[in-house]
């Protein structure tokens, strides 16, 4: 198998690993956008210490991983004005969605959850046209 | 006990983004890119995520979490209009950047000044989702 497949397999194994010990243990969905965006609107701020311990896992162990072993650049394009658009979209969007690609789709297709199936292929299929067009017909990204 | 738990499950989530590739914009645009040279790497992810999520739904049924309260319920399913027009603008942004809400967070400390952009604008667009949402009840 390709080797990005094979460590595609890998990673997404301690991803699902990952959100079934916060699903087992504490309970919890777990949603990026709404562990992130719960204390950003401070509609999660009942369990912040939760949230924030979460994230702090999920910012400084790549940063460590990074600084040990090297990292492979982010590859994000240099165009600021499209990044900020994009970045209003992905809040804006996962926030009434009510969930991104680990909530909806880790999460909701896990159980063959309606909406998580539903929202998958709406922003899988936003994104696939997003890219044809701007990456093909514009050439912007 | 649960702060330990969500460091231990967070450590996890963001080793996984940086191992699975999904920390690098050009493989997840790669994905989405049906018309160029595809990549699916995203669909190996994604099955190695949903396969052991699918046990622990399993297992909690008729349980309690280890930790105590509740599993949590889902209403009637209804993929509403929010539903719909939010993931359509979630996608928008996803293929624009190639980022999502984890790994925007677990590439914090190497995206440098593009990766920060994207961070300080999502959050804020976090913060105008709740005007957002009530012009679409």
């Amino acid at each position: 198998m390709n080797q990005d497949w094979l460590m595609g397999l890998l990673g997404g194994g301690l991803i699902g690993t990952s959100a079934a010990i916060f699903l087992l243990a504490n309970g919890k969905v777990m949603g990026a956008s709404g562990l992130i965006g719960g204390l950003v609107d401070k509609s999660g701020l009942g369990n912040w210490q939760e949230r924030l311990a979460w994230i702090a896992g999920l910012v400084i162990v790549p940063a460590i991983i990074t600084m040990l072993y090297g990292g492979k650049p982010t590859n994000i394009t240099g165009n600021i004005p499209v990044i900020i658009a994009a970045g209003l979209f992905v809040g804006i969007g996962t926030r009434i969605a009510n969930g991104c690609t680990s909530g909806h789709g880790i999460c909701g297709i896990s159980r063959m959850s309606l909406r998580g199936i539903v929202a998958t292929v709406f922003y899988i299929g936003a994104g696939g046209l997003t890219v044809v067009i701007f990456k093909h017909v514009l050439g912007i990204i | 006990m649960r702060n330990l738990m969500a460091i231990l499950a967070g450590s996890m989530f963001g080793a996984g983004l940086l191992i699975s590739g999904m920390t690098n914009t050009l493989k997840v645009q790669g994905w989405l890119d049906v018309f160029g040279n595809w990549d699916p790497t995203l669909a190996f992810v994604m099955g190695g995520g949903v396969i052991p999520m699918a046990l622990a739904w399993a297992y909690s049924k008729g349980r309690k979490p280890a930790l105590g309260g509740e599993f949590p319920t889902f209403g009637k399913p209804e993929a509403d209009k929010k539903l719909i027009i939010g993931s359509v603008m979630f996608g928008i942004g996803w293929g624009l950047a190639g980022l999502c809400p984890g790994p925007a967070l677990a590439s914090i400390s190497f995206g440098g000044i593009g990766g920060v952009t994207f961070l300080v604008a999502m959050l804020a667009g976090m913060l105008l989702a709740p005007m957002v949402r009530a012009k679409l009840d």
